[in-house]
């Protein structure tokens, strides 16, 4: 990607979380689900109901609510959570290190398991290895990430209890951080007991997690594997005496790898989205939990916050991603 | 050529590594099962939003009251059976015209940061409850009392309008004591941040939306509380609550399905406890379209087999009730009764002209998982309906759209719904899900109206309480509305934990104390 085309993709990330904003408010509100409904108690009389009602300024018409919401998101308020009555703002950024540690972790995960069984599968390639691979990527690929969930609760949980079910920290855990982001935290800081607890935790939402998308990477990077290792280069190598496992790591995975790059990218925005799931089964504290919590208690200011801050991510994931295939192929680097 | 990306003997020193982080003991950090009868785990439905009890979405919440009551102490507290007792108000009452109250403060209550609390606490709390910008949702309860006087621990009030159950509230939601002086001290944000209650048990650490830890108040005017520290896990997921309480990581959990429980019971080291709570499922009736027709109602209730459902849907774990009163509520009269009578049902339908070849058609809508098999219950009613020639279309919607329907009086001709009553006053039962201003209500019948209307000032309790159960009479004649059964709570825990079940559905952490 050019300068002039990451110019213009800059330009273009304004207007579309206007979009999004404008979109969201609306549906919001159109949708049936009222807040203040949910939160009247026996005994109410309609004039309670007003009242609790203007409280929220939500007795406003939907254009003036959505006036008042884009004044405070020009100065940089989200506005306050109804259920929380807090600062929406505070809240997602209190829980959005969380979400990002675990989906950072499933990435990972995902992408040193997808590639090391596309390299099994294209090194055993019409041999039985390559049929296992392939039949293990179809389970894989086949069961969703929060059935991965449960069965992981039922057997590293319940049959054979060697991680934790639920939450970030051990609740026992006499332990306080400086900032949310507990696990780099605790690595930069050199505290690796605590490491191990956060990384016992995170173990099975991670795995549950990127075992999908370990398996498309596996597919997609197999596929690539076979065609760069056909390729002039790869043949070349083998002609000048490398062994098939040198030509398939220096030659074909560097190759291979970009769209396998550029598919993990598109993957890694769907990721978190799916830490939504995830996140409630395991009791994760992320922005994924709050986002379920946020749903049924129709708080719409924290909904609308939410999902700006997806909105935000998706499109910074995008752009890096496109920055970074570009960084990896020198042909892009000139178009 | 370059060597390779990763050499084997990198690769190998990566896994080494990793292994190593992953085995290594967790030294100072590392805690160990805790010390039996010090600590208990409570995996738990809910998370908990807010610390301020009064105010905001989370007062309301039912549910959410249990971690409020270990925090705070309730002006009055009640008793498992959902009976009154002393909290911090040791006395309470009205004069005999019902034109003051009297409350009568204890004096030897201390907030969580060493100082005493006061009348004055009480008086600032009440008054910031009945105020109409507290964010209080229930300050029209609150607000019928004002004009305080404090005589050494005596508090007396005006009483502004009449409210037979303001004592009952006052156990409730929202019926909390908050410190005045550390409240105006720190603000709304710092008590959020550090939440001081005069309560057993004082908050040690919180995660929001991971787990709360507490600590046991040494100091607290009912006796130190038996366990040290007490941990609520927020698990929402019923499944991960079973699984908690089955790899031992949790002690005691709650809601979860009546399958889970019959499993765990009779597994060993695990006990499983049920209580009939207050909590009711009922089948709102709208007097629109057909259920104008009484013997159309009167049918639909007469046709219903709830022993049926409690036996099968249940696992036998639900009470099949009559009236919107449970047993335990003041106003429950068990000589109003509807019966399971199908061919009753038939006749009625007869007289209006419907059969089973010419079905009586209106709509029921039901939430789907909000509260345990209540699709499955509605799918097995309208079963049974069609045996008696009522053809009923289920509407499945969420449970926000329910509230937002009812309060605008459009719900279906049918609704299905669980009501609370943990006061267990007939007023906040038959009385707002019956009496057609209500917000609640969807009944605009005016004989109810009648019935129900001078029942809300009435001064006479006993004339109070009969009047009420005139009034379930009366709708349980004309098929008003359809009450189906009251829920059964299941509670499991390990057997090394004592747990006092609640009827008010509270499972509170200051009544465990351990066992053997």
């Amino acid at each position: 990607m050019g300068r002039t085309a990451l110019l213009r993709r800059l330009l273009l990330v304004p207007p579309t979380l206007v979009g999004v904003a404008i979109v969201v408010f609306v549906l919001l509100r159109v949708v049936p689900g009222d807040p203040i409904a949910m939160m009247i108690p026996p005994g109410a009389s309609t004039e309670d109901i007003d009242r609790l009602r203007a409280a929220y300024g939500l007795d406003q018409s939907i254009a003036v609510q959505m006036l008042a919401w884009f004044r405070d998101l020009a100065t940089g308020h989200l506005g306050t959570s109804i259920s929380l009555r807090q600062n929406v703002g505070s809240l997602i950024l209190g829980r959005l290190p969380a979400t990002l540690e675990l989906v950072a972790l499933a990435t990972l995960i995902a992408i040193v398991l997808g590639t090391a069984l596309a390299l099994i599968g294209a090194f055993y390639r019409r041999r039985a290895g390559e049929w296992a691979v392939d039949g293990i990527i179809g389970i894989v690929v086949a069961i969703p990430d929060f059935l991965w969930g449960l069965i992981f609760i039922l057997v590293f949980g319940v049959l054979y209890p060697v991680l934790p079910i639920s939450g970030r920290l051990d609740p026992r855990l006499p332990v306080e951080f400086t900032t949310q982001f507990y696990l780099v935290e605790a690595l930069v800081t050199g505290q690796l007991s605590v490491a191990r607890v956060l990384l016992s935790h995170m173990l099975m939402p991670a795995l549950a997690l990127a075992l999908p998308l370990s398996a498309i990477i596996a597919r997609v990077l197999k596929a690539s594997l076979a065609v760069a290792e056909s390729a002039d280069y790869a043949q070349m190598a083998k002609a000048r005496g490398f062994s098939r496992r040198a030509v398939l790591l220096n030659e074909a995975l560097p190759n291979a790898a970009i769209p396998t790059v550029t598919l993990t990218g598109v993957q890694f925005t769907f990721l978190v989205g799916g830490t939504v799931l995830i996140e409630r089964i395991f009791s994760y504290e992320g922005i994924g939990n709050m986002a379920v919590d946020a749903v049924i208690n129709r708080d719409l200011p924290l909904i609308q916050g939410i999902v700006l801050t997806f909105a935000v991510l998706f499109i910074a994931i995008n752009l890096l991603i496109d920055i970074l295939v570009t960084f990896l192929n020198p042909r892009l680097r000139r178009g | 050529m370059n060597g390779p990306v990763f050499s084997r003997r990198t690769l190998l020193q990566l896994a080494v590594a990793g292994a190593v982080t992953l085995s290594l003991p967790l030294g100072a950090a590392h805690v160990e099962a805790q010390e039996a009868g010090k600590t208990v785990t409570i995996a738990y439905n809910v998370n908990l939003p807010s610390f301020d009890p009064t105010v905001g979405a989370s007062a309301v919440n039912p549910t959410i009251q249990t971690i409020y009551q270990a925090i705070f102490d309730p002006y009055i507290r009640q008793a498992p059976d959902l009976s009154f007792e002393p909290g911090l108000l040791t006395k309470w009452e009205y004069n005999d015209d019902k034109t003051k109250v009297m409350l009568t403060v204890r004096d030897d209550a201390v907030w969580h940061n060493g100082d005493k609390v006061t009348p004055e606490d009480v008086v600032w709390s009440l008054e910031r409850a009945g105020n109409p910008e507290s964010g209080n949702p229930i300050q029209f309860v609150w607000s019928k009392i004002g004009n305080f006087s404090i005589d050494g621990n005596v508090i007396t009030a005006d009483v502004k309008e009449y409210q037979p159950d303001l004592f009952k509230w006052m156990a409730f939601l929202t019926g909390y004591v908050m410190p005045k002086n550390y409240y105006e001290e720190v603000g709304a944000e710092g008590f959020e941040a550090k939440p001081v209650g005069s309560g057993p048990y004082m908050v040690d650490t919180f995660e929001r939306n991971a787990f709360l830890r507490l600590k046991a108040n040494p100091d607290y005017w009912g006796g130190k509380p038996a366990f040290e520290t007490v941990i609520f896990k927020f698990v929402p997921d019923s499944t991960s609550r079973v699984a908690e309480i089955e790899s031992g990581a949790a002690d005691v959990t709650l809601e979860i399905p009546y399958e889970e429980f019959d499993r765990l019971k009779d597994k060993p080291g695990i006990v499983g406890e049920t209580i009939p709570i207050s909590d009711i499922a009922m089948i709102f009736i709208n007097d629109v379209g057909v259920m104008k027709d009484e013997n159309v109602r009167r049918a639909a209730a007469m046709s219903i087999n709830k022993k049926a459902i409690v036996d099968r849907l249940l696992r036998g774990y639900g009470v099949p009730i009559d009236t919107l009163q449970t047993p335990e509520y003041d106003a429950y009269d068990p000589s109003i009764t509807v019966g399971y009578d199908p061919d009753g049902a038939k006749a009625l339908l007869e007289k209006s002209g419907y059969s089973t070849d010419n079905p009586v058609k209106f709509t029921i809508q039901t939430t789907r998982g909000f509260k345990p098999k209540d699709y499955e219950m509605v799918q097995a009613i309208v079963g049974m309906w069609r045996k008696v020639g009522i053809e009923a279309t289920i509407e499945v919607y969420e449970i926000a759209k329910h509230y937002e329907l009812r309060a605008r009086d459009e719900l279906a001709e049918a609704a299905f719904y669980n009501w609370g009553n943990a006061i267990g006053d007939p007023a906040t039962s038959t009385g707002h899900a019956m009496f057609g201003p209500s917000p609640h209500s969807v009944w605009d019948g005016q004989e109810v109206f009648d019935a129900i209307a001078p029942l809300w000032a009435e001064k006479d309790e006993a004339k109070r309480i009969e009047g009420w159960k005139k009034v379930d009479k009366l709708i349980a004649d004309t098929g008003a509305v359809i009450p189906l059964l009251q829920f059964v709570q299941p509670i499991v825990h390990i057997d090394s934990v004592a747990v006092v079940p609640q009827a008010n559905g509270m499972l509170l952490p200051q009544k465990m104390t351990p066992e053997g």
